[in-house]
């Protein structure tokens, strides 16, 4: 009886590694069929200079991604901008700043109880959030400015807790060299904190940034047009400065189109021909995520090979 | 020499300040989630009875007859969930044994950031997938599998969680004390053994966290479901019928032109706020469970 048992046993701990790696090829094995599914759909576009040059059109053979990656990029830029003034701020304040005593104290644990939390919240509940504040409520308009705004917001936790992950690798004794010298709490973050913590930081903002390029719900609820055959307006001009506030906010009040609003406008349209584009845009966004994280990845052990405490 | 010293405790007071701020700012994005979420859907419960809400059992807002029921919505959000969940534990659980018990670093350093990169590709990518590539092949499969579905869609998804149900029960299993599985292999346990029995109960508080979380992941995921499971509010739990979850609907609803304060702008609010509602419940769960490992260790 205990033999069989024991014989049972030894066998199936020879069967178990064998079924865990089909199961680890299953998975690996589902991520690259879809690479190579939408690289082999979208092919034919991706080859064709004049798809990354043209607008959207009615003609699924002239249409291209042009509005769709400048929007991208625009409404990017936005949602960087954002997490730079409020994020990564918020992240520093929390792990080198609060003290959790006191009513301040309260007020801390409710900001870190609450970045917890958003990091939860589904993503297309930022899209009504921004449809009813920012468009209904404040007026800002279907425009490249709610996007980034919006983005941002989706982006804070991520940036958060990598914000914090890189400032509580620094150990206590750079703080306490500093203070005894008779550096203030803001000299220190600024001649040691910042700069010993920026490669983590930068890391955090980079992949935050590349999830929320791939997001499409809340946009779509914020109105996202998919049909925009036209640039925003450039803010440069000829004369000094060169650049002219009232076209900056044109820009930032513009329509805007971006990539994955594009493709599924195109994924949801009947003829094959526009989901051949699809694929294509596709398989461009996937790359610039892929791209993203790898660079991300490579930060990520930059930093570790060269502050190692 | 006075006057600097002045101005460098002025400058860290303000930088104080300034950090603080924008920390304190983030919570105004919780209130105004709440606020937003509250104020539309009370106004949608004035023209809505809440019962209606609650016990209809169709949803036709576009109709001339609208009913708000949302159990549809709610039915297709779990029916799609239930499969993802139904793929990704036993899976993901496999996975996280074989990466925590049997693989040697070499192979962790490759696959964990791989299996990672699921969730990090654009969900609308998927959504393409979805539709034009696993539904097809489904179809060869599965009778009657109508060309919108829940099966499609609940499969990918369970693959996409599975960051949360692998990667996240790998790192709970991680967590538990070598000399625990030494005390097991002493007493002549095989190493499948210890890992079913003693490492894997050790580690189940973090390994349900995360597939609570991957739950909640599935139930708030939009795209895919938008773009592969039709657009049909359809109380069923027959996976090869067209459905409609609530995330589907927002889109669908805001696809369309939304006059501010009409009943079917508002009713999108009511279906976030029971969505919002959900997902609290399930993170809360997942958070608690989490708590609960490092009173364990």
């Amino acid at each position: 009886m205990i033999s069989n048992k024991k014989r049972t046993d030894a066998r199936s701990d020879i069967l178990f590694p064998i079924i865990g790696f089909i199961a680890l090829l299953l998975a690996i094995s589902f991520m690259i069929t879809l690479i190579i599914d939408i690289l082999i759909d979208g092919f034919i576009k991706l080859k064709d200079p004049s798809f990354y040059t043209s607008y959207p059109s009615r003609f699924p053979e002239k249409a291209g991604i042009l509005s769709g990656w400048v929007g991208t990029l625009l409404v990017m830029a936005g949602a960087v901008f954002w997490s730079l003034l409020i994020g990564i701020p918020a992240g520093i304040y929390l792990e080198e700043y609060a003290t959790k005593r006191g009513i301040i104290g309260k007020i801390e644990t409710i900001i870190e109880l609450n970045i917890n939390n958003l990091a939860a919240v589904p993503a297309i509940i930022y899209g009504l959030l921004a449809l009813g504040i920012f468009i209904y409520r404040f007026k800002l308009g279907e425009s490249i400015l709610t996007a980034g705004l919006t983005l941002s917001i989706l982006m804070l936790p991520v940036i958060v807790v990598n914000t914090r992950e890189a400032i509580r690798r620094i150990p206590r004794d750079i703080r306490e060299g500093a203070y005894a010298v008779g550096a203030t709490k803001w000299d220190t973050v600024r001649d040691h904190i910042l700069p010993y913590s920026l490669g983590g930081i930068l890391t955090g903002l980079i992949i935050a940034a590349s999830r929320a390029i791939g997001e499409t719900a809340p946009l779509v609820t914020i109105g996202a047009l998919t049909f925009i055959a036209f640039l925003p307006p450039s803010p440069f001009t000829s004369e000094f400065p060169f650049i002219s506030l009232d076209k900056i906010w044109s820009v930032l009040m513009s329509p805007f189109t971006v990539l994955p609003i594009q493709i599924f406008n195109w994924v949801s349209r009947p003829q094959a021909d526009f989901q051949i584009n699809a694929a294509a845009a596709g398989f461009v966004l996937l790359l610039l995520t892929v791209l993203m994280n790898a660079l991300a990845y490579y930060f990520r052990q930059k930093v570790r090979r060269k502050y190692i405490w | 020499m006075f006057g600097t010293l002045t101005f460098k405790r002025a400058l860290d007071k303000i930088m104080l300040a300034v950090f603080f701020t924008a920390g304190f700012i983030t919570i105004f994005i919780t209130v105004g989630i709440v606020y937003v979420l509250l104020s539309d859907s009370i106004e949608f419960f004035k023209e809505v009875s809440i019962i209606e809400f609650l016990t209809e059992k169709e949803w036709t807002p576009v109709f001339a007859t609208k009913k708000f029921g949302i159990w549809p919505l709610v039915a297709g959000t779990f029916l799609i969930a239930g499969i993802a969940v139904a793929v990704s534990i036993p899976l993901g659980l496999i996975i996280a044994i074989y990466l925590s018990e049997y693989a040697s670093t070499r192979v962790k350093e490759i696959v964990k950031p791989t299996i990672e990169f699921l969730e990090a590709i654009p969900t609308v990518v998927y959504g393409y997938f979805t539709l034009l590539f696993v539904t097809p092949l489904l179809q060869k499969v599965v009778p009657e599998l109508e060309a919108f579905n829940s099966l499609a869609p609940g499969i990918v998804l369970g693959f996409m969680i599975l960051p949360y149900t692998a990667s996240m029960a790998e790192d709970a299993m991680k967590g538990v004390p070598q000399r625990i599985r030494e005390a097991s292999y002493a007493l002549g346990a095989t190493k499948l053994r210890t890992a079913v029995t003693i490492v894997l109960p050790a580690a189940i508080s973090g390994v349900v966290a995360g597939f609570i979380l991957g739950a909640s992941r599935a139930i708030g995921e939009t795209m895919v479901v938008a773009i592969a499971a039709g657009m049909y509010p359809n109380l069923t739990i027959d996976p090869r019928e067209p459905i409609q979850t609530m995330t589907g609907y927002i889109v669908q609803v805001a696809l369309g032109d939304l006059p501010f304060g009409s009943i079917e702008y508002l009713s999108i609010f009511a279906v976030g706020l029971a969505l919002f509602i959900i997902a609290f419940i399930f993170n809360s769960i997942a958070l608690w469970l989490r708590t609960k490992i490092r009173e364990a260790y």
